[in-house]
């Protein structure tokens, strides 16, 4: 075999990787540019704010609107207790052990489980064993499990980068384990708790196949935790697959785009913030 | 009296922090409890060997999705992982670690993206593209692996940087200094050092992949045959639960459970495989 | 003169590393109470064997007692959290927490449930001005006190012991990151203290001990060597060990 100049064979090496990079990069662009493209024309007041007619062929997306922010803020209510207690469990509670890595191994395991098995479970176990029928209530609880893992891995790093000296100090001024948690550890690992609720909001509104066998998809305006209700994504898949409305699609579709990215740059934010503050 | 209250704090918090455990092992339960009695009843090798998919006659053989699930994912990884890596070498070895840090971010914003917009993209922009350049349908195992692809790149990508950057910059500086390129030092020495973070990425891309559903349903076809070449439409596990869980019921809904099992199973252990790969890497580190 | 603690026959062990010997001795009260040695001579960890800190880390075992006014502190049942009220720490390393002045002052009272703003007020104005720091941030207690200097943020942790009004106070090398103002700025305040306190300074630096203490005890590898009248151990040490140190042949 020929033996390559290094020298060429380096600047194809630049040239192979960085091609994937923007490549990469190009894929992200169009995909946003395109359906913005297609759906900011759709997004007219009367879209965002008006009751779907006809299936959703006309009229507008409250009520999905609506189930996108209520679904979602419920499970995080739910989530959230759970994830920052768990975290502070693992980290100022007790000592690496058999116990600990139990529950690390459980967390991973969970996050690895995809969507649709969340559906099934969800389905199976509140919907129908615990008889909530198809809920906002048994959606939320379903992607409180599913969103679970998320926050109790970013809440655990938020509080082990607060500096140790500072629960030292805490202690030697006489105070508790749980005073120095609520007083001194959360506060410091609040921004890197809020990110990673954030990201946990972000992966809610996109999710569908966990909420569509859980929360159902009544196109009517929920009146309490016990409606069914259809979020903007099962709204966009339904209107897409079933070929009801493409213009509305696309509307939906924009919408829904607008909203994860917001919480997703909301996220960085924070966390960039989160890092230039300790570092200063 | 502080004590005692510093106990019952203890107490509290560890009992929450079996609640994840708890999840998973309530979400084992009942899809084992739903999904493994119909395996067995209706036999093992039936359920998972036969071709015969037809629920209105009580035949419930999921060969052709499991076929199908693996060769999507499979042609998922082999666009995703070399596209994933490379772009991870590129950023973490030849971009300026200031402009990595925004460039990865944004990467990292594909995983934002919801699948049903993914599954969308493919149907409106990728599906066409085959039928008219490739012939077939369109939505086929060829558009479901490519948007698989991409959207396993944000997984693989993030996943791998993280264990590149862990190389010991000394490793980098000992093979410079030898007067070895950039490429030969990644090639023979941040590759070897980072490999099994890399490999761990990969498997949790494809565990991402196989577990996919919207996406793969509004790409992939979603026919019951097995599939002889990649223009074939094919429907993956997740998609025949998904598909047909809103009116299944009876047995019907037990072999879609039971689907769920070997999905569940299939999971676990790939995800196992990466933990393991993962540890192993923090303990090397 | 009353004694404060009474060191038993006391050892400690970082998993099998034996890190303290067989210690035995009296700290008295009201006095300033040096500890000097090189490093890995232990006094760090006795000091943290004081107010129990070294609690905080895992694999620790110990043998022998400590009393502090008769009660041996490290029983069973013994209630920390009100022990470390009593006796305070300032470490060597400024670490004001990320708040104002003001609450990090306050952090140790309102623990212990003072919530009256009035009594808190004093506490505030009192326990700054005995770490000498009042006039220098009287007008901007809001501010945080990450913004202060090196030495005026040790003599905050200092005020912010003061405002617990512990008994004692333990000093792990207050001043190693200090100039020699900030220096003289908290041996004014530890002699003026020491009325009303007894004081535990560990020093790396011997001249400090001989300026500030009354007894000075020398730690060497875990061991009590010699202790004594601050004046004997500086002028006619007994010990070979002392003299080479305190002559600066080793450490």
């Amino acid at each position: 075999m020929m033996r390559l100049n290094p020298r060429y064979v380096q600047r194809g090496a630049v040239f192979v990787l960085g091609g994937a990079t923007v490549l990469t990069l190009l894929i992200l662009i169009f995909i946003i540019f395109f359906i913005l493209e297609k759906g900011l024309p759709v997004l007219t007041l009367n879209f965002l704010t008006g009751n779907p007619e006809d299936l959703g062929r006309k009229g507008g997306i409250f009520p999905a609107i609506i189930g996108s922010i209520i679904l979602p803020l419920l499970a995080i209510l739910i989530a959230t207790p759970l994830g920052i207690f768990t975290s502070v469990y693992l980290s100022e509670y007790t000592r690496e052990s058999k116990l600990t890595r139990l529950i690390r191994f459980g967390t991973d395991c969970l996050a690895g489980i995809p969507s649709i098995i969340f559906g099934l479970f969800g389905y199976i176990f509140f919907v129908i064993t615990l008889e909530m029928g198809w809920s906002i209530l048994s959606g939320a609880l379903t992607l409180a499990v599913m969103i679970l893992p998320t926050i109790i891995r970013t809440s655990e790093e938020a509080i082990r980068a607060v500096p140790k000296t500072y629960r030292e100090v805490s202690f030697s001024l006489g105070a508790t384990g749980w005073q120095t948690v609520k007083k001194v550890i959360l506060p410091n690992a609040l921004p890197g708790i809020v990110t990673g609720i954030m990201l946990s909001i972000g992966r809610s509104i996109g999710e569908t196949a966990a909420v569509i066998f859980t929360a159902g998809s009544s196109l009517r305006l929920p009146t309490s935790i016990f409606d069914s209700t259809r979020t903007m994504a099962v709204h966009f898949y339904i209107l897409a697959r079933e070929g009801i409305s493409q213009e509305n699609a696309y509307g939906t579709a924009a919408t829904l785009i607008i909203a994860v990215l917001l919480v997703n740059l909301t996220a960085y934010w924070l966390m960039n913030r989160f890092i230039a503050k300790r570092r200063s | 009296m502080k004590s005692l209250s510093e106990k019952g704090v203890r107490r509290i918090l560890m009992a929450v922090a079996f609640s994840a455990i708890s999840a998973l092992l309530l979400i084992t339960l009942f899809i084992i409890n739903e999904g493994v009695p119909f395996i067995f009843k209706y036999g093992v090798g039936n359920f998972l060997f036969s071709s015969d998919w037809h629920p209105q006659q009580m035949k419930f053989g999921i060969f052709p999705m499991i076929t199908a699930s693996l060769w999507v994912t499979f042609g998922a990884m082999l666009l995703g992982a070399p596209l994933g890596v490379a772009v991870a070498l590129f950023l973490s070895e030849y971009v300026p670690r200031p402009i990595m840090r925004i460039i990865k971010p944004t990467i990292e914003l594909l995983a934002a993206i919801p699948s049903v917009v993914y599954g969308f993209i493919g149907v409106i922009v990728l599906a066409p593209l085959i039928r008219n350049y490739l012939g077939g349908p369109g939505l086929s195992l060829l558009s479901g692996s490519i948007i698989l692809g991409i959207m396993i790149l944000p997984t693989v990508i993030s996943i791998s940087i993280d264990s590149i950057l862990a190389v010991p910059q000394s490793y980098r500086e000992g093979s410079l200094a030898l007067g070895a390129t950039t490429w030969q030092t990644i090639n023979m020495v941040t590759v070897k050092a980072s490999k099994s973070g890399i490999i761990a990425s990969i498997i949790l891309g494809l565990g991402r992949a196989i577990g996919e559903t919207m996406a793969v349903i509004m790409v992939a076809g979603n026919s019951v045959n097995m599939p002889h070449s990649a223009l074939d439409s094919v429907r993956t596990l997740t998609a025949n639960i998904a598909l047909e869980m809103s009116y299944a019921t009876g047995l019907h809904r037990q072999a879609l459970f039971a689907t769920g099992v070997v999905l569940f199973v299939g999971i676990i252990i790939l995800n196992s495989i990466a933990s393991i790969a993962l540890r192993k890497r923090m303990v090397k580190g | 003169m009353t004694t404060k603690f009474q060191i038993h026959n006391f050892s400690f062990f970082f998993k099998d590393q034996q890190i303290l010997k067989n210690l035995e001795f009296q700290i008295p009260s009201n006095e300033i109470f040096g500890i000097i040695g090189p490093a890995g001579s232990g006094k760090t960890t006795f000091l943290r064997a004081l107010n129990r800190m070294n609690d905080l880390e895992t694999e620790i075992s110990h043998k022998g007692n400590i009393l502090m006014d008769q009660n041996d502190i490290y029983t069973d049942d013994f209630d920390v959290v009100s022990h470390r009220k009593k006796v305070g720490m300032v470490f060597a390393m400024p670490v004001p927490l990320p708040m104002s002045i003001y609450e990090n002052v306050v952090y140790g009272p309102r623990l212990s449930g003072i919530k009256d703003r009035r009594a808190l007020d004093g506490l505030v104005e009192n326990s700054l001005k005995a770490a000498f720091l009042w006039d220098e941030v009287k007008d901007r207690l809001k501010t945080s006190g990450m913004r202060l200097s090196g030495g005026q943020q040790q003599r905050l942790c200092l005020a912010r012991v003061l405002a617990m009004q512990p008994e004692v106070i333990l000093l792990d090398e207050p001043c190693s990151g200090l100039d020699p103002i900030s220096t003289a700025k908290i041996e004014d305040a530890l002699t003026e203290l020491k009325k009303q306190y007894t004081i535990v300074l560990v020093t790396n630096n011997t001249k400090q001990a001989a300026r500030v203490a009354d007894k000075t005890a020398f730690f060497l590898m875990g061991e009590l060597v010699e202790l004594g009248l601050t004046k004997q151990i500086f002028t006619s040490p007994v010990k070979k060990q002392t003299n080479d140190y305190i002559t600066g042949r080793f450490g």
